[in-house]
Order: structure tokens, then sequence, then C-alpha cells
């Protein structure tokens, strides 16, 4: 019995010696997976008391319409000059290869599937992420380093509700309404590009267009723009909410809004599209 | 003599009495991982006092008064703030115990993105039993009181340093607190400014009868407002007593704050 404990005491000091011998890249490593399951456990914390606080009164309804107006309204140049230029060039960079084929008069309605079902929910959300993503990301970071998150807890308020679930919910609320008018727009850039080079009447090209356009194409993709809203307001809140170390922190928080967001954008899409694809 | 004694023992005891008692930490410990910030303290503060804390940066001052308000919970000891303890709180009972409690923040901390009187009604968002009208007349009240009535439409960042704090100072007045605490509230003015600061703290607290815990390194403010000064030592209280009793102490390390 004895033998055996000093056996295993042998062992034990043998195990720990062999660990402290882990190369430093083996470390690194380790330390890598630990921070990024902290941290996914910390964003589903807060998206948890996201729900938690969205559905619980008093309900900030000023603050929800005033932020539906920053980030729906006031982002609507931007969308539209994108979905006008997006339609145009995809247009005159498709229209050779149907004419090879001999398939020009598919134009519209190629188009049209394309830009409904995949090209503006995406691109929009993309413009998203990078607009309202690193404006939420730094304000909030700005707000929290400067201690203005603080002074609106000490003063009663509840922050998370006022700053969080208003800006998240209307970023779930505007994204689908930024698409649809994305998608408008794109196809008015399409018919730009239609008639650069030929004489195609406005009836005839939305006739086209819409005539190949079903149920199937409109919904889910409009569906998956709620998802990426919620997720390009979450993510951009909580790196602003979590923001530290200053002036420093607050560019962080942008980037990483801007970067998280925009893959998470990509990560939904695949989902979305494997899910629709069931109903094909 | 013995008269004059028995006098101010009465005195004491009446100020430390516990309905006077306004603040009081048993024990009160806070680490932050490894690095221990505050160790065992023990402060009794009595309503409308002015309680200067004084320590080097890093010293626990500033976590010491985020506990009170609840801002960053301790560890270890008891608090108990307006007969309430802070410990036994649910969400509810600590926001209505921070409508008590006024904090001044180092930077202002003013809302950016809002206007002056738009950042003084914030606080009255939730006060549903005033009409527009009594919370208009108290916006300008409360400008009133630090001097600042022409800036009431002006955006924070067209403010100077001192008008910032000053700002800062009427939005936690406007819910008239029981409680005021400071977090270095002279810090970056200059000399006029900063006495001007000094004076309107002491004004407030003669107003309104608040209980004041102001952390400063700025010994002229100091002067101005303790009634009562404390010295904090890496995380314990070194030294205790008014301004002139540390002053003349005879320890250097106290004394070196005074130089």
């Amino acid at each position: 019995m004895k033998n055996l404990v000093t056996q295993l005491s042998s062992i034990e000091i043998k195990a720990k010696e062999s660990l402290t011998k882990i190369p430093l890249k083996l470390e690194v490593h380790y330390n890598f997976i630990q921070n990024f399951f902290t941290d996914v456990a910390r964003v589903a914390i807060f998206t948890g008391r996201f729900f938690k606080e969205t559905i619980s009164p008093p309900y900030e309804v000023n603050e929800l319409l005033k932020q539906c107006y920053f980030i729906g309204y006031k982002s609507l140049p931007l969308v539209g000059i994108t979905g006008f230029i997006m339609g145009l060039v995809f247009t005159i960079q498709s229209r050779p290869t149907l004419a090879e084929f001999g398939a020009e008069s598919w134009l519209p309605s190629m188009i049209s599937v394309s830009i409904v079902r995949e090209i503006g929910p995406v691109i929009t959300a993309l413009i998203c992420a990078g607009k309202i993503g690193s404006g939420i990301g730094a304000e909030l970071a700005s707000m929290k380093v400067t201690e203005q998150i603080d002074a609106m807890e000490v003063s009663g308020t509840n922050p998370f509700k006022y700053i969080i679930v208003t800006r998240v919910v209307a970023a779930t609320i505007m994204l689908p309404v930024l698409t649809v008018f994305n998608d408008v727009i794109s196809m008015f850039g399409s018919f730009a590009g239609v008639n650069l080079k030929g004489d195609v009447s406005f009836y005839l090209y939305f006739a086209q267009a819409f005539a190949h356009l079903d149920f199937l194409d409109v919904v889910p993709s409009l569906a998956k723009t709620f998802f990426f809203g919620l997720a390009i307001g979450l993510i951009a809140c909580y790196k602003g909410y979590n923001a530290t170390n200053g002036t420093e922190g607050v560019g962080k928080a942008a980037n990483s809004s801007v970067v998280v967001a925009s893959l998470m954008v990509f990560v939904i899409d695949i989902i979305a599209v494997q899910i629709t694809s069931l109903f094909y | 003599m013995e008269a004059l004694l028995k006098d101010i023992h009465e005195a004491t005891d009446a100020l430390h009495h516990p309905q006077n008692v306004v603040v009081e930490m048993q024990h009160l410990k806070k680490s932050f991982g490894k690095n221990e910030v505050l160790k065992d303290i023990n402060i009794k503060i009595n309503k409308g006092e002015n309680l200067v804390v004084l320590g080097k940066s890093g010293s626990g001052k500033s976590v010491l008064i985020k506990c009170m308000v609840g801002l960053i919970s301790h560890d270890e000891g008891s608090l108990v703030v307006l007969d309430k303890n802070m410990d036994e709180l649910n969400s509810k009972e600590l926001n209505a115990i921070r409508k008590k409690i006024g904090f001044l923040f180092q930077s202002g901390a003013l809302y950016d993105s809002m206007t002056v009187r738009e950042n003084l009604a914030f606080p009255l968002r939730d006060a549903k039993d005033m009409s527009k009208e009594e919370k208009t007349a108290l916006i300008e009240e409360a400008l009133k009181n630090v001097g600042l009535s022409a800036t009431i439409d002006k955006m924070p960042s067209e403010l100077s340093g001192g008008m910032r704090k000053r700002l800062g100072l009427a939005r936690t007045l406007i819910l008239k607190p029981e409680i005021m605490l400071y977090d270095e509230p002279t810090t970056g003015l200059d000399t006029i400014t900063s006495k001007e600061i000094s004076e309107l703290i002491l004004e407030v607290q003669k107003k309104y009868n608040t209980t004041s815990i102001i952390i400063t390194h700025d010994m002229s403010c100091a002067k101005i407002v303790a009634n009562r000064m404390i010295v904090f030592k890496e995380g314990v209280i070194a030294a205790e007593g008014t301004y002139n009793q540390l002053e003349n102490s005879k320890d250097e390390w106290v004394k070196s704050f005074f130089q």
C-alpha cells in the first residue's frame, strides 16, 4: 500500500513537471480556446438578458422610435445608392453572357430573382454591419469609457433596457425595411442598365421581372433579414457595452463589431439557404 | 471643565446616534483578482456631514464610493446605506435607493447626444406624477443653482470643463438626493474654477442638508468642504480627523498630502 502511494505521488510529480513543460505555443492555443468559449458564454448571457428585458415592461417606446429613425431613415441614402449601382452593374455585367446564349429577354427575371433572394438581403446586411455596427459599437463604447452608462445606472435608469434593447430591436425591425428599399432601388438600377444599350419599356421590364418571382422567393429572404438585424444589433451592442481600455477600446469595439457582425451575416445566410432549400 | 467635556461627549453621541448615521460600512472588503483594493474598511458617515477621502491613485477611494451606489459589489463585510443593507436589495429596491444618492463623476459623465435640457430631464423620466411644467421649472431651478441658465439648449460639447462639472452637479441635484458622492470634482480645473466648485459643494450641502463624500487630491478643495477627513493607504484607513488635525499629524506620510 505504501509502495502504491509512493508510486502515485511520483507519477503526480512527473505529471506536474511535464505540464509545466508544455510548449508556449500550446499554452497560447489553450488561452485562445478558453477566451473563445468564455466570450461565447458571455454573448449567450447577454442575448438571454436582451430577450428578458425586451419582454418585460416598462417599454422605452420613444427611444425605440428615435433609434428606428437613426438606424433606418438615416441609412436610406447609403442603401439606396448602393442598391442602384448594384442593380446597374449587375445588369451591365450579365448582359453579354446572356446575349451569347440569345437569352437577353431573361435578364429582368434573372436580376430580380438574384436580388430578391440573395444579393439584396446580404448586401444590405453588410452595409448595415458597417454603418450601424460601427456606429452602435463606437457610441456605446464611448459611453462606457466616459462613464455615461454608469451615470445612467446611478440615476435609477436601467441602461440595458434604455440603450441595448432599443438599438437591437430597432436594427431587427429596420433591416427588412431597408432590404425591401434596396431591392426596389436595385430593380430601378437594373432597368437603367437595360436601357443603356436598348429600349425596354418600364411596364415590360417590371412585368418580366415580377413574372418569375413567387412567394418562396420573397418570404424566406425577408425572414432572414430579421435575423441579420438581430445579429448586427446584438454584436455591436455587446462589443460596445463591454468595451474597456479608454479610447483604444472605442476603436477596437467599433472594428470588432463590424468584423464579427459581417461574419455572422454570412453564417446566418448559409443556415437560411440550407433551410429554405428544403422547400424547393 | 467637566461640564464642557460632558457637553462634547453628548454632542458626539448625538452625532453618532443610529438615526444620524446614513452610511455604515463594517469590515468591507473588495478584490479584483489577486489585487485586494479594500481591506477591512469600517466607516460611519453622519447626516449632513462632509467627509473628504484622501489617498494616492489606486488606493481604493473610487471603488469605495462605487460600492456605496451599487456600481461595484463588495466581496465581504456589510454596507448599510440609508438604513438599507445593500446586500439584500433587489434591482427595484436598488434603483429606489439610487434615486436618493447623487453621484458626480470625475468627467461629469454628461450624455453627449443630449442637450443640457435633456441631460437634466433624464433623471426625471420616471417621475410620472410630475407635469411637464413642473419638470421644466425644476430643470430651470437646477441650472440657476449652478449659474448655467443660459446654456439650457446647448450641447455638452459646447461647454467648458468647469461648466460640464457644474452641469453634472445640477443633474445629480435635480432629484434632491440625501447623499452626494463626488469623485474628484475639481480634477483638471484651474484654481479659480476649482474654488467655485468647492464653494458650490458647500452651498449644496447647506441648502439641501445633504451628506457628502468627496474624493479629492485637491487640498484647497478639502480645506473648504471637509468636516472630517479620512486618508486611504493601500486599501485601509491610515488616518482620520479634521483638516487641521491631519495637517498637524506627526505621520510624515499623512503630512505629505498637505505639502
